[in-house]
């Protein structure tokens, strides 16, 4: 008696969305151990932990607020890797965003929503520069995109570093930070006594937006065409490198947006920990959702929501914080087990088939 | 005098989702036998091969070895009962050499590798079958045909008594295809069973002692002596009904659709085109013949536009081809079918809707401003589907779920939908059943009746006597030799294959 793996005919369309689900259930089953083991009750852990993240109105927007910029790269990491661009350099799109929209908007001395949209444009555009590098190298020169776009996060880093240390630091408080945007450049607060920002709305259109993008238009299609089969898709005539550039450009642009959220929505500057690694976190995410764009604000939630509440049951039970990161890498572990079985089910072997059995 | 079976099988079923791929199958193979299994796409051959190789668990059903039951779970377990497969992709390390590839997951002696004894078996079967490969070589030297025979020595050198071998020809030249018969029959002779998985009715008559035809996953019937059966017999029984050869109507030859002047090219990797001149009229299918690796694949790709020609003019239709991309092609009015359905024709993971409207993704009514019109897709590809017969559970199936003769039929809906000028075909039944071959035959001569032309390349040359008007061959980059098809006969057109002058058979240097 044993089991194998053979392949699915079809996959029922309710499949896709419990796997997912049963993913993260099986991550939270598996981390329950550790939580005994550090000594709390798990359910009550468990039970801490849901009520911090969603248990109130306050609890409920902190958990989106910090969702916020895991949705901009996630979406960004889940374009390019439709189209089988390997952009890893979430990171640095999303700094280099953060860069440039605080600067436009350290200056921009224009009414309010104006000088929102010319930050949300600069981010964007410094994101889609960053994100283009590695394309075009690819593109061009055959370089691994893995390498190059991960590589390129240093570099955009140390250029940061080096501006808020030295001639960009603020002369104010001497902090290496950047100084302040304008007051007209802050995104309005949505909800009093929160920071419920616009950033958090603008992150929740554009899930929807990139959904339509790749369902519904011609450049959505290109992208998938390109993704599965770049031979095929140019015999069909479809310009590869374009399609190619065009998703880098999208990518990056939609990292830039998580960095200027950031600067527009909850710091007002620039400093060295204005990104936790949100780039990286978005590749997660992207694998979470299984690059579909609606998909990317639950994985986005979750992710926030697991932050949010396992600080607040560390406090309570003295699970350790770190319990946060093991949950979510063990989400992925289980969502990759999950895919799995998209495309394969299990079958046990040597029943009545048995060929001559025993 | 019955000897007793090497193999027996019986009522093997195996089935997939609702699909029963074998439906209480017998088989037997005695000791000499070379059994060739026939059968149209689909029918089970291959999964019939996988269940006593050990890829799959069958259903229900025993298989007995001797006469004795067994239980197959993976392919060690066949090799352990003397079976051995060669696999149409085969299986070995191209960075090591022939040796290396015989000696991977053999015992050695002391933890080393025994390579002189290893000489010793191959010599041996040398000896036997005449099968050689030289040891020293690394296996990505190696041409196809002699990784195949690589293939077929591995399972020898791992005591294989019962060699399976699917759709082995599909691959070779018919000299090599010779070689390959030869030692078949050699085997035979010394008590081996042999299974041969094939298409060609040809093939399986010239060296099997006996045929199984399979249709739908059961046994439609056996032929004994196949020698004395007729193609057409086999055929039916293959189909279940009959299937008269293709009729070319006379047809008006008109101007020029296709030229090339000169064209040269040199692709990354694989064989170059030098200075090839070829035309094409209207009403006319030219078919280009040559063993595979002479520049067919280049001139392919030159003319679809994949690849920049490095000198020559290409006109299409009259018109110059300005700029080396598939879609100036085809706004030239190139149609395509190439040779890698898979890898260049079609993008597998998306659906068939999808895949038909591919090329004309920014036309109308497909899309309009950037916007994809979902319904007018489905409709054209509803339409298309009907049209060309193809068997698929409808235009959102996944393309990479359909057989090769479905895959062909979607490139084939797609490309003539548009009423080519010219279409380049190339391989375009390779790998395809009867049926489907038919298929593919009939649509290439309505095309050429209603005064398209059509390049045909191909090595299948049974395919090119039967459909063209003029055959050219390609040797090494270059047009050999050119001829009218009623003047053409296998052996001129095989001379000029391996690089001998089609008159006085020397050999060109």
């Amino acid at each position: 008696m044993g089991f194998r793996l053979e392949p699915r005919a079809s996959t029922p369309a309710w499949l896709n969305a419990a796997l997912s689900f049963g993913a993260v259930a099986a991550a939270l089953i598996l981390c329950a151990g550790l939580i005994a083991l550090s000594g709390a009750d798990v359910l009550s852990a468990y039970a801490i932990m849901f009520d911090n993240a969603f248990g109130n109105v306050y609890a409920l927007t902190e958990t989106l607020v910090k969702a916020t910029p895991l949705v901009f790269t996630g979406l960004a990491v889940a374009v390019a890797f439709h189209a089988k661009f390997w952009n890893i350099g979430a990171e640095g799109q999303l700094l280099a965003g953060a860069m440039l929209g605080c600067w436009v908007g350290g200056f921009a001395n224009v009414p309010g929503p104006l000088a929102i949209v010319l930050m949300l444009i600069a981010g964007a555009i410094g994101g889609a520069a960053v994100a283009l590098a590695p394309a075009l190298l690819r593109v061009r020169l055959k370089v691994d995109d893995v390498v190059s776009s991960l590589l390129i996060n240093s570099i955009v880093y140390y250029v940061m570093m080096a501006l808020i240390e030295g001639p960009w630091k603020d002369p104010m408080s001497g902090y290496p930070n950047s100084p302040p945007i304008q007051d007209a450049a802050n995104f309005p607060i949505l909800m009093e006594g929160t920071r419920l920002h616009l950033g958090v709305v603008l992150a929740a259109l554009a899930a929807p937006l990139i959904w339509v993008l790749m369902r519904r238009t011609t450049l959505g299609f290109a992208i998938h065409a390109v993704g599965e089969n770049a031979e095929a898709s140019a015999y069909g005539g479809i310009r590869v490198n374009q399609v190619l550039l065009t998703a880098a450009a999208i990518s990056g642009g939609l990292a830039g947006l998580a960095g200027v959220s950031e600067v527009g929505g909850i710091h007002y500057q620039v400093m060295s920990e204005i990104s936790t690694g949100y780039g990286y976190t978005g590749i997660v995410i992207a694998m979470l959702a299984r690059l579909n764009p609606l998909g990317v604000i639950p994985a986005a939630v979750f992710f926030a929501a697991v932050m949010t509440g396992a600080e607040a049951m560390s406090r309570a039970t003295g699970v350790p914080v770190f319990l946060a990161q093991v949950i979510q890498a063990t989400a992925l572990i289980t969502m990759l087990v999950a895919l799995l079985f998209n495309a394969y089910r299990i079958r046990r072997t040597g029943g009545p088939a048995g060929v001559g059995a025993h | 005098m019955t000897e007793p079976p090497l193999l027996d099988m019986r009522g093997v079923t195996k089935v997939f989702g609702d699909v029963r791929a074998n439906d209480g199958v017998d088989l037997v193979v005695r000791p000499g036998d070379v059994l060739g299994l026939l059968g149209e796409n689909g029918a089970g051959k291959t999964t019939l091969m996988n269940v006593l190789f050990g890829a799959y668990q069958a259903d229900a059903g025993v298989i007995l070895i001797d006469s004795k039951p067994v239980r197959i779970r993976n392919s060690a377990d066949a090799l352990a009962y003397g079976i051995g497969m060669v696999h149409q992709h085969f299986h070995l390390a191209p960075r090591l050499s022939a040796l290396e590839n015989l000696l991977i997951g053999q015992p050695g002696r002391f933890g080393m590798l025994d390579r002189r004894r290893a000489v010793a078996r191959l010599e041996e079967i040398r000896r036997n079958f005449g099968l050689w490969v030289d040891p020293k070589r690394m296996v990505f030297n190696l041409a196809i045909g002699e990784q195949q025979r690589l293939e077929i020595v591995k399972a020898l050198f791992r005591g294989a008594r019962l060699l399976i071998l699917d759709e082995p020809t599909a691959v070779l030249t018919p000299a090599e295809a010779d070689g390959l018969f030869a030692a078949m029959r050699a085997m035979s002779k010394q008590g081996f069973g042999i299974v041969f998985i094939t298409h060609k009715l040809a093939e399986a008559r010239a060296v099997a002692t006996r045929c199984v035809i399979l249709r739908h996953g059961k046994v439609a019937g056996a032929v004994e002596r196949p020698a004395e059966a007729s193609n057409r017999d086999i055929a039916r029984l293959m189909c279940g009904r009959d299937i008269a050869p293709p009729e070319r109507a006379p047809v008006a030859v008109g101007d020029a659709v296709l030229e090339l002047k000169r064209v040269s090219t040199r692709p990354h990797g694989g064989a170059a085109l030098a200075e090839v001149s070829l035309t094409v009229r209207g009403g006319e299918i030219v078919g280009v013949a040559g063993v595979s690796g002479n520049g067919q694949r280049a001139l392919a790709d030159v003319l679809s536009g994949m690849l920049a020609p490095t000198g020559g003019e290409i006109r299409l239709a009259g018109a110059p081809m300005r700029r080396a991309a598939p879609e100036e092609a085809q706004r030239l009015g190139l149609g395509r079918i190439p040779e890698d359905r898979m890898r260049t024709g079609l993008v597998t993971a998306l659906t068939v809707a999808d895949n038909m409207i591919l090329p004309r993704l920014k036309k109308r009514p497909f899309s309009r401003y950037g916007w994809i019109d979902t319904k007018a897709i489905r409709a054209f590809a509803e339409e298309r589907i009907l049209a060309f017969d193809i068997r698929c559970p409808g235009p959102d199936a996944r393309t990479a779920m359909l057989s090769g003769g479905n895959l062909q039929k979607i490139l084939l809906a797609r490309e003539l939908a548009h009423d080519p000028i010219v279409l380049l075909a190339a391989q375009p039944t390779r790998g395809l059943d009867i049926g489907a071959t038919r298929f593919v035959h009939d649509r290439f001569l309505e095309m050429r009746e209603r005064g398209r032309g059509i390049l045909l390349i191909s090595e299948d040359l049974e395919e090119l006597m039967a459909l063209t008007d003029r055959i050219a061959v390609m040797y090494d980059g270059r047009i050999a030799g050119e001829m009218a098809t009623s003047e053409a006969t296998v052996e001129r057109l095989g001379l000029l294959m391996v690089g001998a002058n089609a008159e006085t058979g020397e050999r060109r240097t």
